[in-house]
């Protein structure tokens, strides 16, 4: 089999029927906003599709990001469709360790030389020469440049790969950045989340299959289509916000009647992602639905954002100011009270008393 | 800096800087202004009623004879901006909850399209008395930089804060920073504008209702 056939000859291999595929391809347009009539549009420029080579970079991470991607929706199409693409470098996925392994990211990269995409989770450490995380003896960073050369677009999966994420939290001992600190001269497309969704990831493979062009990017460098608009907006929960009905505490009744969790720390204000419309597991569910807070995790600096559990109209950090306030304005109010007494008594020990021949004088 | 650090540099060391001076501004004035004294009142009081000052803590609320007329968008105005104000700060989840965070007080909160509808009311009615400040030749005579700027530290916490909810203008986490900072403005500005009056208020019109039944008007 070639390595690098087109997607519907490969479709056809694995037993996956047109109409399967066109519902994939119609839930795709409909996830990224198209019109209706793009579904066919994509379906023909998906089947003729060459898989291109895509070289998976993991920096500091957790494989989170993968295990989202492979889990959760196996085995379903959007799963097959990450697998018709040819994944020529990825640690996890990858059989082939040590040399076998690094040659085949090389060979990519020669072979397809300004045509694969590279995918990147994880953050890259910039202290002490980046020493905190090295692949082969190479640093991150040094990774990162040099596949970057080649690479038609770069994938942030993730928010670690995407804004920094947990490495990037105070006090970033690593020095941990985001690609898009480092890659200047490449499209960059942010999927953020942690993990991210994997329909989204999916979404945005096709979108590039479809029109060989990254989709339409949020100032943050998401796709809008799936980072449009917030969690609270989308949450089936908000009519309770609405209607001022919270849920106080994680076992009382409002929790018990599904009532909105703003007051237990949820983050959907203020958080961009399609967990709400999309959601995980195959459509299962999401954090709110299953009765817990947004955390936030597509959004940068989330885990610097206060505690997960404080409202957002509530102080992110504890007031430490507010007690030396309080005794330096006790000390200064004080203070201007004995120098108004003593203003007032140096007034009434200069008054001198006038008589009526001090007047005619 | 992006909108995620802004929000959370506003919702913490922001917030820690200008409830510092707040409580230092109101306690420094506070002590100021109740350590100042006066002079011995040597001459005996014209009339004593006793409560006098008790009287003109609620008087000073009611319009007096003829003033109604002649300025009825000052005293219509005021009450229903105060009150919305009230409603707003006070019974709204969101502000219970950061009530709550801060002092570990809370009680029940009112629907969020009633507090809306308030913040609307009131807005319009702020910008009311503000057309009427600028268009009644002796207001705006009377007026001063710091009566605009005390009207300005008052709106703006709750336009910010309404459009922040309505999704308007601005991306909500913007929306709701500028909001968060526009009430530390204010706290930080209220202690030293006439904005003390929140706390000087009762006090003051007691004083002036005493000493004035001291000599010889008493209500």
């Amino acid at each position: 089999m070639n390595d690098h056939d087109t997607l519907g000859e490969r479709l056809a291999q694995q037993g996956v029927s047109r109409r399967a595929f066109l519902k994939f391809c119609t839930a795709m347009a409909s996830l990224m906003a198209l019109p209706p009539g793009s579904a066919n549009a994509i379906a023909e420029a998906l089947i003729k599709a060459k898989r291109p080579s895509v070289i998976w970079l993991s920096f500091q991470e957790c494989t989170g990001c993968t295990e989202s991607l492979t889990r959760s929706y196996s085995p379903t199409l959007e799963n097959m469709i990450f697998d018709m693409i040819s994944l020529d470098y990825h640690h996890t996925l990858q059989a082939a360790s040590g040399y076998g392994a690094e040659k085949s990211r090389q060979d990519a990269m020669e072979n397809f030389f300004g045509k694969y995409l590279l995918v990147v989770d994880g953050s890259i450490p910039l202290k002490d020469n980046g020493i905190y995380s090295t692949i082969a003896g190479r640093t991150n960073l040094d990774l990162l440049q040099d596949v970057a050369k080649g690479a038609a677009a770069v994938i942030a999966v993730g928010t670690c790969a995407a804004f920094g994420g947990i490495p990037n939290a105070k006090p970033n001992p690593t020095g941990a950045v985001a690609v898009s600190n480092i890659i200047k001269d490449k499209p960059i497309i942010n999927i953020s989340g942690c993990p991210p969704i994997p329909a989204v990831i999916t979404g945005v493979l096709a979108h590039y299959l479809t029109f060989g062009s990254l989709p339409e990017l949020d100032e943050l460098g998401r796709p809008k289509s799936y980072y449009g608009e917030t969690i609270h907006d989308r949450c089936y929960r908000r009519p309770f916000y609405d209607q001022g009905k919270f849920a106080k505490s994680f076992d009382d009744e409002g929790a018990r009647n599904g009532w909105c969790l703003f007051e237990l720390g949820c983050k959907g204000p203020t958080t961009h992602n399609a967990c709400a419309t999309t959601k995980w597991n195959g459509g299962t569910s999401f954090p709110i639905e299953s009765g817990h807070g947004c955390l936030g995790c597509s959004e940068p600096h989330f885990w610097d954002a206060g505690s997960f559990y404080s409202a957002l109209s509530m102080p992110a950090s504890p007031l430490k100011l507010a007690t030396g306030g309080a005794v330096a304005g006790a000390a200064v109010g004080i203070g201007a009270s004995v120098a108004n007494r003593m203003k007032k008594n140096a007034a009434k020990s200069a008054h001198e008393t006038s008589t009526i021949a001090d007047l005619e004088k | 800096m992006d909108q995620e650090l802004f929000l959370t540099w506003v919702r913490s060391t922001g917030l820690d800087i200008a409830v510092g001076i707040f409580v230092l501004g109101t306690l420094w004035r506070l002590i100021e202004i109740y350590t100042l004294g006066h002079k011995p009142d040597l001459a005996v009081p014209r009339h004593r009623t006793g409560a006098s000052g008790l009287h003109t803590m609620f008087r000073r609320s009611v319009p007096p004879p003829g003033m109604f007329k002649r300025s009825a968008i000052s005293y219509v105005g005021g009450y229903i901006f105060h009150i919305g104000l009230a409603i707003i700060v006070f019974l709204s989840a969101q502000h219970i909850k950061l009530i709550q965070g801060l002092t570990g007080l809370s009680w029940p909160n009112l629907p969020s399209q009633f507090i809306d509808a308030t913040a609307v009311v009131t807005l319009a009615t702020m910008l009311m008395v503000l057309v009427d400040r600028i268009n009644n030749p002796v207001k705006r005579f009377l007026s001063t930089f710091a009566d605009y700027g005390a009207w300005a530290l008052t709106f703006l916490p709750v336009l910010t804060g309404y459009l922040a909810t309505k999704h308007l203008l601005l991306p909500y986490t913007m929306m709701l920073a500028l909001h968060i900072l526009s009430v530390e403005l204010l706290l930080v500005f209220l202690p030293f504008t006439k904005l003390m009056h929140v706390f000087t208020l009762w006090v003051s019109r007691w004083y002036n209702g005493d000493t004035n039944s001291r000599k010889g008007v008493p209500v």
